[in-house]
């Protein structure tokens, strides 16, 4: 054990893997949200109650039907995604052609009910969920404790961040959806079924939010509310990288956790609000955001 | 990317303001009348809630920028009023090496002392956020209004002069101008209307003022707006500033009326809950954001017992409202009779 500017190093290094992981959920989160703006033009404010969504399903696959954590990762953002499809088809679709401000407003009525359900019949209590057997433990790495499961959290989810950037990025489908997003009328004229890319699109997004709420079942306790607080950070982060590139989304996100994380060891009292004061300064020097593009 | 404006109840009607001379008339006896047969507390309840929700529409309906934030002029300017009302003194932390507090000992205030101390509060809260908001438009607007309220709600939390989960409990209603008892239901709630129509007929003259009609233009059309010469972020930001210290005279005013300032003023589900008003109501209208705020705080009075539904029950108004009349109540009936509400 050893001391770093006067702090345990445990201490240190705690609060760091945490902020790597809230990190990690802002990723995913604001990736998921840059993803759904840039072909649905839409600010999903649902996102928070589907992450929510994700994890109580999760929840339910091990309750109900004794589903493990390793199926549900894969069942729950199937399942939420699929919820997305129908809203989309639903109601979203009515709203392309408006102004951007309708689809902020719907997605938070449709926040509000999801959420409304919940807390209806789970009270704002947390619902425990246990970590796979795998992942149960951790390591001493002589200078911290790491458990195990808050390490895959970190590598998995960095791991489906680079995987989606790759694929926006680097594929033949990525280019489709980045065409779509630039001209929509004009990549429809090259034959290509832009509606059904964009339906998909949002139940890709929305699917993220759950995956990142599987992930989160484990670390914190799955409560309705777990969503609603979540998202207003995620969105304070998508301020300060701007919502241009899938790559800034990402090194934003976990950015923006390392240095909370930094935040509660050095000066506790702030460190709800850093991010909020990040974003102020943000603005006040680059208002289009880091990775942003002057619109 | 072809997107059409947001839809308002009555944008390109011609000026009509007979029908507008008539609705005030009949909302101001219905004011009079009205605590004879409704009770004073809900009609005082929804009347702070009527000049919020005005204040709000004067950002969205007539600038077009949609604020997710003003919980924080509401509740802030709650908080200040309350404490002045209750405690008066101010301190100010400072920084000299360390952390010092800087006192003001001050009496408890008078309540029109107190309501003007939350207000200035208020603006000065909405010249800070106000002048970071505009700096980027459309949805990273409410995302950063949003993101600002949600920031100084951990500071409600935070702050000890706030009380923290308590809240400021039994604030003194004290005396008007030292004169009247406010305990008195009748004297609270005429004062409550005296201030609620003396907000509705300054929103009402700026909206119709020629500073008014430069904001539209911006709504309207922005770069068209700046290509005439008006320093449109200017504009924006007197905009901004007048919604918030109009919010604080609402929020300031619900402190003393219910002698409570809590969270859930500060909280972002109460921004939300303004939108909700101004929605249903009708962005835009004159009289929207009043038919609103009574039917959003009707409905909250009946389901009450409903508990956690009331959320549901709200997200539906939003989906349906959004979906099926954007125009909101009173802008549809505007639009039905070709009159401006």
């Amino acid at each position: 054990m050893f001391e770093i500017f006067g702090i345990p190093s445990q201490a240190l290094f705690g609060q760091l893997l945490l902020g790597l992981i809230n990190g990690s959920f802002y990723a995913l989160l604001s990736l998921g949200l840059a993803v759904i703006f840039g072909m649905l033009n839409i600010i999903n404010f649902a996102h928070g109650a589907q992450y929510m969504l994700g994890a109580f399903v999760a929840f339910f696959l091990l309750q109900y039907l004794g589903i493990n954590y390793w199926l549900a990762l894969v069942i729950s953002p199937i399942v939420v995604g699929l919820t997305g499809i129908v809203i989309e088809r639903l109601f979203l679709q009515w709203l392309y052609k408006l102004d951007h401000l309708y689809g902020l407003l719907l997605t938070f009525g449709i926040a509000l009910i999801i959420e409304g359900v919940f807390r209806n019949y789970f009270g704002s209590s947390g619902l425990p969920y246990r970590a796979p057997e795998l992942l149960q433990g951790g390591q001493n790495l002589g200078f911290m404790f790491l458990p195990n499961y808050r390490a895959w959290v970190v590598v998995f989810s960095l791991v489906v961040c680079l995987t989606t950037w790759f694929v926006i990025e680097r594929t033949k489908l990525g280019s489709y959806l980045r065409a779509a997003t630039e001209n929509p009328t004009l990549v429809r004229a090259f034959g290509i079924n832009v509606p059904r890319m964009i339906t998909l699109t949002y139940g890709f997004g929305v699917g993220l939010a759950a995956l990142a709420g599987v992930m989160a079942a484990p670390i914190y306790n799955v409560s309705p509310q777990m969503g609603a607080n979540l998202i207003i950070v995620v969105f304070a982060v998508v301020v300060i990288g701007g919502m241009g590139s899938i790559m800034g989304a990402i090194v934003t996100g976990f950015g923006l956790g390392v240095i909370e994380g930094l935040t509660k060891v050095f000066f506790p009292e702030a460190s709800n609000t850093v991010i909020f004061i990040i974003m102020a300064i943000v603005l006040l020097i680059r208002p289009a955001g880091l990775f942003g593009r002057r619109a | 990317m072809a997107t059409a404006e947001l839809t308002f109840g009555a944008a390109s009607k011609p000026a009509q303001s007979r029908s507008e001379l008539i609705a005030f008339a009949v909302m101001v006896v219905f004011l009079i009348v009205a605590p004879a047969f409704l009770y004073p507390v809900f009609l005082m309840k929804a009347l702070c809630f009527a000049l919020f929700a005005c204040a709000f529409n004067l950002l969205i309906g007539y600038v077009g920028l949609l604020s997710f934030g003003h919980a924080l002029y509401f509740g802030w300017a709650s908080y200040v009023s309350a404490h002045l009302a209750k405690v008066g003194t101010i301190s100010l932390p400072y920084w000299v090496g360390s952390w010092k507090w800087l006192v003001i000992p001050l009496p408890p205030l008078s309540p029109e002392l107190a309501i003007l101390g939350g207000t200035l509060f208020a603006a000065f809260l909405g010249l800070i956020a106000g002048s970071l908001a505009i700096r980027r438009q459309g949805i990273y607007f409410a995302m950063i209004t949003l993101a600002l309220a949600q920031m100084m709600y951990f500071f409600a939390v935070q702050a000890p002069f706030t009380g923290g989960e308590d809240g400021i409990q039994a604030v003194p209603r004290g005396n008007l101008f030292g004169l009247i008892s406010l305990a008195d239901p009748i004297a609270m709630y005429f004062t409550v209307v005296v201030i609620f129509l003396a907000g509705f007929l300054m929103i009402y003259r700026i909206i119709h003022s020629p500073f008014g009609e430069v904001l539209k233009a911006i709504r309207e059309n922005e770069q068209r707006a700046i290509s005439l010469g008006y320093k449109t972020d200017r504009y924006k930001l007197a905009a901004f500033i007048l919604s918030a210290t109009f919010t604080g005279v609402a929020g300031a005013t619900k402190a003393i009326v219910f002698q409570l300032a809590s969270l859930t003023d500060v909280d972002w589900p109460m921004s939300g809950e303004v939108v909700l008003m101004t929605l249903v109501g009708g962005l835009g209208t004159v009289f929207g954001p009043v038919i609103g705020a009574f039917f959003v705080i009707t409905l909250e009075n009946y389901l009450t017992k409903i508990g956690q539904w009331v959320l549901v029950v709200q997200g539906t108004i939003f989906v349906a409202c959004v979906l099926l009349f954007r125009r909101g109540i009173v802008g549809e009936i505007a639009h039905a009779l070709r009159i401006r509400l």
